[in-house]
């Protein structure tokens, strides 16, 4: 088995090695179109739609590359620039921004050295096992026999039949070190693409910044749409109540002297309707920071959500700690929200759910094994979950096969607090 | 009827003793907050507590947590747990010693001042008093209890709510023995051994409860 893929990883890296020596022969061809296409800049018109195509043309080229660094473990960032908003295909602020991005002359720059590397590694990790194979067929041998002017390996020339066997087991020998090193050989290349085509530091943070300002534009409108609620909740729910007890009160005060018995019915009524606007006002905070997350920290508030719906889910929390209070809070709302996407959509009998931490991120599943299929592009569920995430910089990954089992993991990086022993605030 | 009382807001705290001293219970003791709790029960042992959970000084479930040790040091010390809101997952851990005399029930109940009273002498009794919003959270489920019929299981959730047998009678507008009947079934059918009645309704609850 340990031998199968290994034999297998080394085959892989060979190919992978022929693929990389074509692959590069394209990249002088587009070397010479894409100056060709910045030569003709000052053609107008021409130029404003050459450059932009073949620079296209020539991330694709380089997108393949990072994809291909990606397969054998170097993972290369993009690191262009976020296009301009409103700029027409072949309009001067495409161009300017295609010019002025770094990561273009990069990858211009990576195209002949990248090229040579690969070229020369490919040879390399092709040649080795060739080389072994042409032992192992004993083809020394024969040449030995044919002419009398030929070596292999150590022995150069051969001078006797048995030298002219032995290429055999030296065959083995280089075969062996040849697909061992071809995956080795794959790694420097990704490396030194690595190198051209990753994302600068200045690039990173520009591209940290992009997606930041993203994620925190959803996360303000977020908020502010969910302000907007709990107001309207409590202008036309506990406070037009509170206004309308207060008036039951009053009437009833009037009533003491000329009718007791309806004032002993208002009042009745404005103990209802007390209690109505308890009622409310306990929804709206369960919406807001449910009570049992306060008490009982995110294990509490998963296992009582657990109770509280209609299928047995199995719960399995192991947290050394308590995460800052609005970490806590969208941890326990995507949770919340997954586990009741299982209630609502997947038709299952069982569901499990896990909460995890390890080096510092908490890792949350939920798994089901109702009918599958969930689309993250339909339904707003899922999609809220990432925007509660993204603001964290936390992620979901969804698998729904059809048919089953649905597993929705979600990651946030975060910092746990020990245990609360005695903490310092509150209210009352 | 002694009474220690656990409430962290002064103006809940007053109204509790208020109400509980019009209906003849001697308020021995009101504390406002978690750790001051347990030596009180201890050292009063009354006949009945009015706990809030959430007190302070960490304003999570110091009460619960305290009544709970409280009952381990004096076992079967009658509680009756309040709160703004009600997690099945607390009144399971309240039941979990299985010997009665334990309430769990919204403060908006109180407003309802009889019954509310009634719950407390049912607690010091060794009864049970569940909140009805606990009792239909549970309700809202269909997998435990899946061997009772729809009839039997809301004689149950009746039982839970800490309600006598002619008072579900009353409720259910059926006779007591019909009421009877049922709760024979359910214990057969929920495997409880025969003991004294009390007893059995508390383990029916905790089964009720346990999911």
């Amino acid at each position: 088995m340990e031998m199968r893929t290994w034999m297998r990883g080394g085959l892989e890296a060979v190919a992978g090695g022929f693929i990389a020596i074509g692959l590069s022969l394209t990249n002088f061809p587009l070397l010479v179109l894409w100056l060709v296409a910045l030569a003709l800049s000052p053609v107008a018109g021409l130029g404003l739609i050459a450059l932009p195509f073949m620079t296209l043309v020539l991330r694709a080229r380089a997108d393949l590359e990072r994809k291909l660094a990606g397969r054998v473990g170097v993972v290369i960032a993009r690191p262009y620039a976020p296009g301009p908003t409103r700029a027409a295909a072949g309009g001067w602020r495409r161009y300017q921004w295609i010019l002025t991005d770094p990561a273009t002359w990069r990858d211009v720059a990576w195209l002949v050295p990248g090229a040579i590397v690969s070229i020369a590694l490919g040879i390399i990790s092709l040649a080795g096992p060739l080389y072994g194979i042409e032992g192992i067929t004993l083809l020394p041998l024969w040449l030995y026999l044919g002419t009398d002017w030929y070596g292999y390996g150590l022995f150069w020339p051969i001078n006797s039949f048995s030298e002219g066997l032995l290429s055999l087991p030296q065959g083995v020998l280089i075969l062996a070190v040849g697909i061992a090193a071809a995956p080795w050989l794959r790694w420097v290349d990704a490396r030194f693409a690595k190198v051209f085509l990753a994302p600068t530091k200045a690039a990173e943070l520009r591209l940290r910044v992009a997606h930041l300002t993203v994620s925190r534009a959803d996360t303000v409108d977020a908020q502010a749409a969910e302000l907007r609620r709990i107001e309207r909740d409590l202008h036309d729910g506990a406070q037009a109540r509170l206004v309308s007890l207060g008036m039951t009160i009053g009437l009833a005060e009037e009533m003491l002297d000329r009718d007791l018995a309806h004032a002993r019915k208002l009042l009745a009524e404005a103990r209802e309707a007390s209690g109505a606007a308890l009622v409310e006002l306990r929804h709206l905070v369960q919406g807001i920071h449910p009570p049992v997350l306060a008490e009982r920290g995110l294990d509490g508030a998963v296992r009582a959500l657990a109770l509280q719906l209609p299928l047995p889910i199995s719960v399995d929390v192991d947290l050394p700690g308590r995460a800052e209070t609005p970490v806590e809070s969208a941890a326990y709302f995507v949770m919340a929200e997954a586990m009741t996407n299982v209630v609502r959509h997947s038709g299952a009998r069982t569901a499990a759910v896990s909460i995890r931490y390890e080096d510092g991120r908490m890792t949350m599943v939920v798994l089901d094994d109702g009918k599958g299929g969930a689309n993250p592009k339909e339904g707003t569920g899922l999609r809220g979950i990432a925007r509660r995430l993204a603001a964290f910089d936390g992620t979901m990954t969804l698998s729904s096969p059809p048919g089953g089992p649905t597993a929705v993991t979600m990651e946030l990086p975060c910092v746990l607090s020990s245990p609360r022993i005695s903490p310092s605030s509150g209210t009352g | 009827m002694r009474v220690v009382i656990a409430e962290d807001l002064a103006l809940l705290r007053d109204g509790l003793t208020r109400i509980l001293e019009a209906f003849d219970f001697q308020v021995v003791e009101a504390v406002d907050n978690g750790p001051a709790l347990l030596p009180a029960l201890v050292r009063h042992r009354p006949d009945v507590a009015v706990v809030d959970v959430r007190l302070p000084p960490t304003f999570t479930d110091e009460g619960l947590q305290a009544a709970i040790a409280a009952r381990t040091e004096v076992p079967g010390l009658p509680v009756l747990v309040l709160s703004q809101h009600v997690e099945p997952l607390y009144a399971r851990e309240l039941l979990t010693d299985r010997s009665g005399g334990v309430g769990y029930l919204l403060k908006d109940r109180i407003s309802d001042v009889a019954q509310f009273v009634g719950a407390v002498r049912r607690v010091a009794a060794g009864g049970t008093a569940m909140d009805p919003e606990v009792v239909s959270q549970l309700l809202a489920r269909r997998e435990p209890l899946a061997v009772l019929t729809a009839r039997e299981r809301e004689v149950l959730g009746q039982m839970a709510e800490g309600r006598s047998n002619a008072a579900i009678a009353a409720k259910l507008f059926v006779t007591e023995k019909a009421i009877s009947k049922h709760i024979n079934n359910i214990f057969t059918k929920l495997g409880l051994p025969p003991s004294d009645d009390d007893n059995r309704r508390v383990l029916a609850v905790l089964a009720y409860l346990g999911g």
